[in-house]
């Protein structure tokens, strides 16, 4: 499988076997008859009518193997892999920027033309595609244009600074989204707990604190379960 | 093309399954009544496993939980925004308005923010005040046993502060603040501003055996799978039948207009079926409306009949008029000192922890009415946009801006949950000239004509929004934070978002006692059409500077009890 099929195949499998159910206009006398009727929702909780976006947004051929190729070299440019974490390729950043410069089409231009201005430049500079230059010709160019030029010095540069803010943009968004990013910020989240407010010791190292009287109204977990009573007043009784 | 008409004669129609007809649904059913709701949109129950989006990964969307298909990203629990396929409405030119509608059971309480505020007494009679809009012809003291019966019925958790406009209730008790609501805390009591918690309609403890309790993920907005949170399907609704009420859900059936006899009475309402594009006709001795102030409106100007000309409960030529939505306005706040932080969960429950009540003395400032502050922030889920502000958080402290690699992986680890933000929600004030009316030349792909909005802010706004902006820089300030982007100027409004973009549209069919210059009584029943109830927020004379939420469903109640009253009285 070459590497637009692979990545092809990645994108389609999320969708395997949608159906196109919809629930009924007719009365239904209970909940669950209609949940039959509803459809499997693409993995992702979709509607009919977004599953069919997904498949067309799929089923479309926009960037180029060689596109895509360049975006892979890019993206494990701005975050290669570390000692604890893998680079953008390993969390498939590509796969993602495939998908929505297609989903988002007003990406599709930037991405495209910044593309080609990197390998004109390229060209201009070592007669070679970007993706064909070795690691410190290519870092030579993406330090012309990692950084912004505000001040005019490098006016030649700024499509190419525009472009690489987008990927840069992209390839955080792509890499942080993924199950690695998540690891590699040390996200905590997203999972049935129960809050109990600021740790001790990060409140001791910002400078703020808990007022004694405010804290007393809020919620002890270990009464949760007991079903709420009040008395006339308001005023809770458990 | 024939319309096919049901034998059945239902004791009350409900239109729309939102807070106001399923509060409906509920009550009139819990009487005995034979009701059906008819729903625009497809059935939708929060805890079914295909449409959940409750504790999904953003890897689970391939766009990330980008906006693509669904206004508020990808796992937001709304189906239908300020767009709907096919569906179109217009505006005057020279105006805009954002009509957002829901297209599912439950409408719009499905993914909204569950700030569930009580209107205080000056909110009814605020003419006296000020001499603007128009009182209420009800007080607050009448409409206090449907917000307690309410509180208890459906859970809000708050605390009791004794505030005159804010009035307390039956709450459940408070999440604790989280570490960006602590910093809120103080900057804006520096800065002269009162922070309470904030009143959710989040379960906190359990209230009865059949909801669940939160499990603080943080996700309201996709709708509780364990009904910990309040919408209208899973609290109002499916309680309702299954307790033996009879209720037919009609669902993706749209609502046409109401049918009326020789005279003047309902006698039920006209809907499209649309799956198989036909029209049908449902009969009933009551039609409660509850589609959306905009959309009962709409309703009803679509009810024309010899004995209503002028559209159904328009003899008053008020249908559509005094619409208003909230107010809105913010900014974003970078916190250096929120950098680097010890990364733990902080999820909470879905919003915020505290919330600024309104403050000021209007009388004392250049615009009438208040409004209250929404706070923001911390280390939240990464979804599409995440790590596009590094640069601009470079800039500000001075950072080396641009760059890759292994110095961008700790920027971007340096700056999560460093950005907080405040939102202000205000009061506009009602105007006659402000409205949604029937555009004559443009029907939808149901072949029903739509809406035209044709809606102005006035300086009343304007000037609110600026002292809202002035007051989040001056709070950012005390907090030791940074305004993100340059703050809103005069030539921007300053940052007056468009009407219709907070969604609290109300006004449309407003209650009054003359039946010159109101659409509804007390009770929420036409003047020109005693069958016929809206239990939405048109009938709201003035929005406060609340939410509108928790009131439609007390006044829902109230508008309820009075239907099943009238109809053993035999007065409908």
């Amino acid at each position: 499988m070459d590497r637009r099929e692979s990545l092809k195949s990645l994108l389609i499998g999320g969708v395997a076997g949608a159906s196109l159910g919809v629930s009924s206009c007719k009365p239904n006398e209970s909940n669950t008859e209609a949940q039959s009727t509803v459809n499997d929702g693409g993995g992702y909780g979709r509607t009919p009518s977004e599953m069919e976006h997904d498949r067309r947004v799929m089923a479309e051929e926009y960037l180029t193997e060689h596109e895509l190729a360049t975006i892979a070299v890019l993206c494990d440019i701005i975050l290669p892999a570390t000692e604890t974490a893998g680079s953008a390729t390993d969390a498939e950043v590509p796969v993602f920027i495939d998908f929505i410069v297609k989903d988002l089409p007003y990406q599709k231009l930037p991405m495209r033309g910044g593309i080609m201005w990197l390998d004109a430049e390229s060209r201009k500079r070592y007669d070679r595609s970007f993706v064909d230059l070795n690691d410190a010709q290519q870092i030579a160019i993406v330090d012309d244009i990692a950084y912004p030029d505000p001040d005019g010095e490098r006016p030649e540069m700024g499509p190419g600074i525009k472009f690489f803010s987008l990927m840069r943009n992209l390839t955080l968004t792509g890499y942080y989204t993924t199950k690695m990013g998540f690891d590699d910020l040390g996200y905590a989240g997203n999972r049935p707990n129960l809050w109990d407010g600021v740790p001790e010791d990060v409140l001791a190292e910002h400078d703020v604190d808990y007022d004694p009287e405010w804290i007393a109204k809020c919620i002890n977990h270990d009464t949760r379960e007991e079903v709420a009573q009040w008395d006339d007043d308001g005023n809770l009784l458990n | 093309m024939q319309i096919i008409e049901s034998p059945k004669v239902y004791d009350a129609i409900v239109v729309g399954s939102g807070a106001g007809g399923g509060m409906a649904a509920n009550i009139l059913s819990e009487n005995g009544l034979k009701v059906a709701v008819v729903e625009a949109g497809p059935f939708f129950d929060p805890k079914d496993p295909a449409t959940m989006t409750q504790l999904k990964n953003p890897w689970e969307s391939p766009r990330r939980g980008a906006s693509t298909k669904r206004a508020f990203g990808d796992f937001d629990m709304s189906w239908g925004d300020w767009e709907v396929d096919g569906e179109p409405y217009t505006t005057a030119e020279g105006t805009s308005f954002k009509w957002w509608r829901a297209r599912m059971l439950g409408g719009r309480t499905n993914h909204w923010g569950r700030i569930s505020l009580r209107f205080g007494p000056t909110d009814f009679k605020h003419k006296d005040v000020d001499g603007l809009g128009e009182n209420w012809p009800i007080s607050y003291d009448e409409i206090k046993p449907y917000y307690d019966r309410l509180d208890k019925m459906i859970g809000v958790f708050g605390t009791k502060e004794g505030r005159y406009n804010d009035p307390d209730g039956f709450f459940l008790p408070p999440p604790k603040p989280r570490l960006h609501e602590l910093y809120y805390i103080k900057g804006a009591r520096k800065a002269g501003v009162p922070v309470i918690p904030s009143r959710l309609s989040i379960l906190t403890k359990r209230i009865n055996t059949e909801r669940g309790v939160c499990f603080y993920c943080s996700q309201c907005n996709r709708s509780c799978n364990a009904y910990a949170d309040f919408s209208a399907g899973s609290c109002l609704i499916f309680p309702a039948q299954n307790s033996g009420g009879q209720i037919d859900l009609y669902t993706n059936c749209m609502v046409k207009n109401v049918t009326t006899d020789d005279e003047g009475l309902a006698t039920g309402v006209s809907y499209i079926n649309k799956e198989d594009r036909q029209e049908y006709q449902l009969r009933g001795k009551t039609v409660v409306l509850g589609a959306s102030a905009c959309s009962s409106a709409r309703i009803l100007l679509n009810s024309k009949s010899k004995q209503h000309p002028n559209g159904l409960g328009n003899s008053s030529d008020h249908v559509g008029r005094y619409l208003h939505d909230s107010t809105g306005a913010g900014i974003s706040a970078f916190v250096p000192s929120l950098m680097d932080r010890k990364v733990y969960n902080e999820d909470g429950v879905g919003g915020m922890h505290v919330y600024s009540p309104w403050w000021g003395d209007n009388s004392k400032l250049d615009f009438p009415r208040g409004y209250h502050i929404e706070v923001w922030g911390g280390m939240g889920m990464p979804a599409y946009g995440f790590g596009y502000n590094v640069d601009a958080m470079n800039k500000y402290i001075g950072g080396e801006v641009g760059g890759y690699g292994t110095k961008l992986r700790k920027d971007v680890k340096r700056f999560y949950g460093a950005v907080m933000g405040m939102a202000g929600r205000g009061e506009a004030v009602a105007r006659y000239d402000n409205r949604c009316e029937i555009d004559p030349d443009t029907v939808d792909q149901w072949g029903i004509p739509v809406l035209r909005f044709d809606y102005r802010w006035s300086d009343y706004e304007r000037l609110q929004a600026k002292h809202m902006i002035e007051t989040f820089q001056e709070i950012t300030h005390s907090m030791g934070g940074i305004v993100l982007g340059d703050p809103p100027g005069a030539d921007r409004d300053y940052g007056l978002a468009a009407p219709g973009e907070i969604i609290h549209e109300v006004g449309t069919t407003r209650m009054g006692d003359d039946p010159r210059s109101s659409v509804t009584n007390k009770y929420q029943q036409l003047h020109d059409a005693k069958n016929v109830y809206i239990v939405d927020a048109g009938p709201f004379v003035s929005q406060a500077d609340k939410n509108c939420t928790w009131t439609i469903m007390a006044l829902s109640m109230r508008a309820s009890e009075h239907i099943v009253s009238e109809l053993k009285k035999m007065n409908i």
